[in-house]
């Protein structure tokens, strides 16, 4: 056997940097705790927070990279740093820095008294790091479990009944997706002996698609573990239990990070997939794009808790944008990314809002903590919480000039631009069905008359939870949402040009 | 300063609105009030140095908004929106001062602030999306006006009127969106400024399409038939305020908006379209005074009747001639204030007696006679008496559409009749006869916050109706160029004839004076 000769540089260890630093955060905190345990939640919040902003920093330093360099390839070429890798991240990291802070609350939960729980999330963002800066199927898959298995632990967590419910339900939700995907990866190696994406992309594309039926069968088994992690319908049926399980931060969380990694994934995946013009994976594609975003937003009419009309809510959005995978043009994948910064900042707000609002223990008068009937009459107790939920509503129905209209806009141009004009429509009308129920919010909150508990609480019950940290979040969202036009241009410029020169 | 005037008139309301956080309820409405005569003398300074020989835009201002996509921020005036900005500002204004004690009256203050930002935006607007934005956004101010200080249907009534418009909006920017596309296409670089899109010449079959992608934006707003059931009950539901503002400023959007996208971008379509449009208009004339006729509350009377006259309107636009178009520009400022007035007065009654049914009412000429004389007054200008206000319009309107068809302004012409009946049946009903009710017996006249509203309105309408040339003068050239331009850009043998050729006029008027010589 002769000895394995690589040369460091070959390696290009730097290029693992980002993805490390959070581990290395991670592996920190549980020393701090071996040494002394009992330590305060806000050491740890910070001690994430810092590592958060080195990988930041270091995504910061990718990119300027790539800006010059193009596409690193590291570690045996398993690590692939392109434009959606980084972007990606720059949305993964952006918005846990957003996460970690709301953990900052004057009322005591049962997770944040765990070290564990910080470490479980950074190595949970390390996992998604890792899951969009390659394409290689076995590492996706690796990054993906690290990932999940963190996020199951992180929603039990929360030591609610309900909790565990969603734990497991997403759990076993999960191990089914994760089986599927095995299971997909494994028909594309036999098909093409390559587990790289562009290698199978390269070697189907000489042989021009001849084992079809296997591919078929390959296609549909990633479709339906992308269905899961997406919650495209209809595999779509944990995530309303989950959200209304979870704390509403970490929902807010779960709405966003994990479905960007998995929009990334599927965009790799497909995007050939698209482009071999076999006409039926369109037609799949279209279905599951239309049917999710109309489907969900018809079950949100008819929902009566906030938490779970939000759930159906952000599962019509995800529909919404995979729409730019169908499309597939470099204008529809960067409104992607466009849009999911623009909802990040809505989105998080919105669930934000609710977690201020969060009660320790559910009044009796109440049948759900987030229901319809706790807002009702919020304009008369306190009025600048009820403003900005309703900034929020408004900007996630896509008015305008509120972040999510302009990506909104920019993805229905790519659209109609590409030639999909009754998908154009489709999507123009289900915000507008959308519009219905994020108004249903702003009609209970400003029209409906305050019940006689939340007068006699003054409307304390709506920032019952809220410390400085948390309304420095939210107020941060609220500013980007007012004020995301003039954010549009820089990003929408760097966007574009990351896309654009990653070839997709 | 008067180079970002338009800047100053949009924002200066909502900044004023922000600061309004700040003022004790109590001292709000004064508060309001100035901001609003502060608004209004701006834009009268506007019109002052308005120049009225130039047809072009004026006052344009350009800042960068989205340049990797084509947005910016344009403003811009010509003689056919400066009056509806005045119009706006002046009835915010008398709206806020004459406001009649309420609930939350901060809040409601400061709610209309803010939707006179929307209101100027819409139509200084020159970038589809800068106007699409303000369209947007100023359905939130009214959805909460309605959906707070409304009648007991309120909330049911804001929703539909939120949807409603919001759907049609949506669809209308699927077509703005294709237009930036086309202007894509042709010129290599994204646009959504209007006046580089009237470079553009679209192939017939896009304009049918696009045409009609803008049509259901417009047409919801307006409202045209079938699509006005959400306005009887936003009026119904809306509180005075509400109403007035409703009717005298957002309706006139969706007319304003035909005027500006539809016609000169789609001059063929517009041709095209021009006959079933003007049915659909005479349809909504003659049914909505039909129905109108059947109401036995005098608010949804105004309301039906303030349709009916919206299809007038949309009838001289759509005679795609100068005559037509001035004089469908007109009535809308006619329409403001003349149904904005009604609204007012209908609001009077109603803070007395606390009801709008007809039936409740009878004699109350002898009991209220000032009343009864500025309500006479508006109700004539209704009508279309001539001398006053909304006779001008019409009639122009009319002349308009007579060179395109005889017929349908036939008929149009004969509904107005019918406007007269219900008009006078309804103030007979209610000012003459003996006082049956005991309530009705010591009613008190118009106050004086009252008359502030009233006695303005009633002026105007007198004073445009006997000498409408300040107004129609600017509304004129800026047409004549719209017209012109509409029929350099028709493709069609059917739209170059349809439309006037004014170029071409000009000369025959010359070679005839010459012959005359």
């Amino acid at each position: 056997m002769s000895p394995v000769n690589v040369s460091m540089e070959s390696l290009n260890l730097i290029a693992l940097a980002p993805m490390l630093t959070p581990i290395v955060g991670a592996l920190l905190i549980l020393i701090v705790d071996l040494f002394k345990i009992g330590l305060d939640k806000s050491l740890y919040v910070m001690l994430s927070f810092l590592f958060l902003i080195i990988d930041f920093g270091l995504l910061l330093d990718s990119a300027s990279v790539f800006s010059q360099a193009g596409t690193l390839m590291g570690v045996f070429d398993v690590i692939l740093i392109d434009g959606l890798a980084i972007i990606s991240q720059f949305i993964i990291v952006g918005a846990s820095l957003l996460f970690i802070a709301l953990a900052l609350t004057p009322k005591r939960f049962h997770e944040f008294s765990y070290p564990e729980f910080f470490a479980l999330f950074l190595f949970m963002i390390g996992g998604f790091q890792f899951m969009v800066a390659t394409d290689n199927l076995i590492l996706i898959f690796v990054g993906l479990e690290t990932a999940s298995l963190a996020l199951y632990t992180m929603i039990a967590m929360h030591n609610r009944d309900k909790s565990f419910e969603a734990a497991v339900k997403y759990f076993t939700m999960g191990a089914l997706a994760a089986g599927f995907f095995s299971f997909g990866a494994m028909v594309f190696y036999a098909l093409t002996g390559s587990i790289e994406v562009n290698q199978i992309a390269a070697v189907l594309n000489a042989n021009n698609y001849a084992d079809i039926g296997y591919v078929l069968i390959g296609v549909v088994f990633i479709l339906a573990a992308f269905g899961f992690k997406l919650s495209m319908v209809p595999f779509h049926t944990w995530t309303p239990d989950v959200y209304e399980g979870s704390s509403a931060a970490l929902a807010g969380y779960m709405s966003i990070v994990p479905k960007i990694a998995g929009f990334v994934v599927a965009m790799r995946m497909f995007e050939f997939l698209i482009h071999s013009g076999i006409v039926w994976l369109e037609v799949v594609l279209y279905i599951v794009v239309v049917i999710t975003m109309t489907a969900a937003n018809i079950w949100a009419l008819v929902q009566d808790d906030v938490k779970r009309m939000l759930a159906y809510s952000s599962i019509s959005h995800a529909g919404f944008v995979m729409a730019a995978i169908l499309i597939g043009t470099t204008q529809s994948n960067s409104a992607l990314f466009l849009y999911w910064i623009l909802f990040s900042f809505t989105n998080l707000g919105s669930f934000s809002m609710l977690w201020i609002s969060r009660q320790k223990n559910l009044p009796s008068y109440q049948s759900s903590d987030h229901s319809f009937d706790k807002f009702s009459g919020m304009i008369k107790t306190s009025p600048v919480a009820a403003s900005i939920m309703a900034l929020f509503m408004l900007s996630l129905a896509g008015l305008p000039p509120f972040a999510l209209f302009w990506g909104k806009m920019y993805m229905i141009s790519s659209a109609v631009t590409s030639g999909y004009t009754v998908l154009a429509l489709i999507m123009a009308l289900n915000s507008a069905i959308a519009g219905y129920y994020y108004l249903k919010l702003i009609v209970y909150m400003f029209m409906k008359e305050p019940s006689a508990q939340s007068i006699s609480s003054n409307g304390k019950v709506y920032v019952s939870n809220a410390s400085t940290s948390l309304k420095t979040i939210i107020g941060f969202a609220a500013v980007g949402t007012i004020f995301a036009f003039i954010a549009v241009n820089p990003i929408l410029e760097f966007v574009t040009s990351f896309v654009y020169n990653s070839g997709y | 300063m008067l180079d970002h005037i338009l800047s100053i008139l949009i924002f200066f309301p909502a900044v004023a609105a922000i600061f309004g956080f700040a003022i004790q309820k109590d001292s709000v409405r004064a508060y309001g009030t100035a901001v609003a005569a502060i608004e209004f003398a701006l834009s009268l300074l506007l019109w002052y140095s308005f120049d009225s020989n130039v047809s072009g835009m004026q006052f344009m201002e350009q800042v960068a908004l989205i340049p990797a996509f084509g947005i910016n921020y344009i403003l811009g005036i010509d003689g056919i929106s400066l009056f509806i900005i005045v119009l706006a500002s002046f009835f915010t204004m008398i709206g806020i001062a004459s406001l009649s004690d309420t609930k939350d009256e901060k809040n409601l203050i400061i709610t209309l602030l803010f939707l006179q930002m929307t209101m100027v935006g819409v139509f200084a607007a020159l970038d589809a999306i800068v106007f699409y934005v303000f369209w947007e956004l100023s359905l939130v101010p009214m959805l909460y006006i309605i959906g707070a200080w409304g009648g007991p249907l309120r909330i049911y009534a804001s929703v539909k009127f939120f949807l409603y418009t919001f759907a049609g909006s949506l669809v209308m920017l699927v077509g703005i969106l294709f237009m930036a596309y086309f202007y894509y296409q042709a010129t290599g670089t994204w646009s959504f400024a209007i006046l580089e899109w009237y470079r553009l010449i679209l192939p017939e079959s896009f304009q049918m399409w696009l045409f009609l992608a803008f049509f259901l934006g417009f047409a919801i707003k307006v409202p045209m038939f079938p699509f006005h059931t959400w306005l009887p009950y936003a009026h119904g539901q809306a509180p005075t305020i509400g109403s007035v503002i409703l009717a005298a400023i957002l309706l006139k959007m969706g007319t304003y908006a035909f005027i500006r996208f539809s016609l000169p971008l789609f001059p063929d379509a517009s041709v095209a379209y021009m006959f079933p449009i003007a049915v659909i208009a005479i349809i909504m004339i003659i049914y909505t005074a039909m129905v109108a006729y059947a109401q036995k509350d005098i608010k949804q009377v105004v309301a039906y009747s303030s349709v009916s006259h919206m299809g007038v309107i949309i009838l001289g636009t759509f005679a795609l001639n100068v005559e037509g178009i001035t004089g469908s520009i007109f009535l809308m400022i006619a329409h403001g204030v003349v149904s904005g007035a009604l609204f007012l007065l209908v609001g009077v009654i109603y803070d007395r007696r606390h009801t709008k049914l007809m039936s409740e009412f009878g004699g109350l000429a002898s009991v209220m006679p000032r009343y009864a004389t500025i309500f006479g007054i508006m109700l004539m200008a209704s009508v279309g008496l001539p001398l006053t206000i909304n006779f001008v319009g019409e009639f122009l309107s009319l002349l308009g559409f007579y060179k395109q068809s005889h017929i349908l302004t036939l008929l149009a012409g004969t509904a107005i009749i019918v406007g007269a009946i219900y008009m006078l049946a309804a103030y007979k009903k209610m000012f003459f006869g003996e006082v049956t009710k005991e309530e009705n017996k010591n009613l008190p006249d118009v106050n004086k916050r009252e008359l502030v509203a009233l006695i303005p309105l009633t002026i105007i309408t007198v004073w445009l109706g006997i000498y409408p040339k300040p107004i129609l003068e600017p509304i004129n050239n800026s047409v004549e160029s719209v017209v012109q331009l509409m029929h350099d850009k028709a493709i069609t043998e059917e739209a170059k004839s349809r439309i006037p050729n004014l170029v071409k006029g000009v000369e025959i008027t010359k070679t005839s004076a010459k012959e005359v010589h």
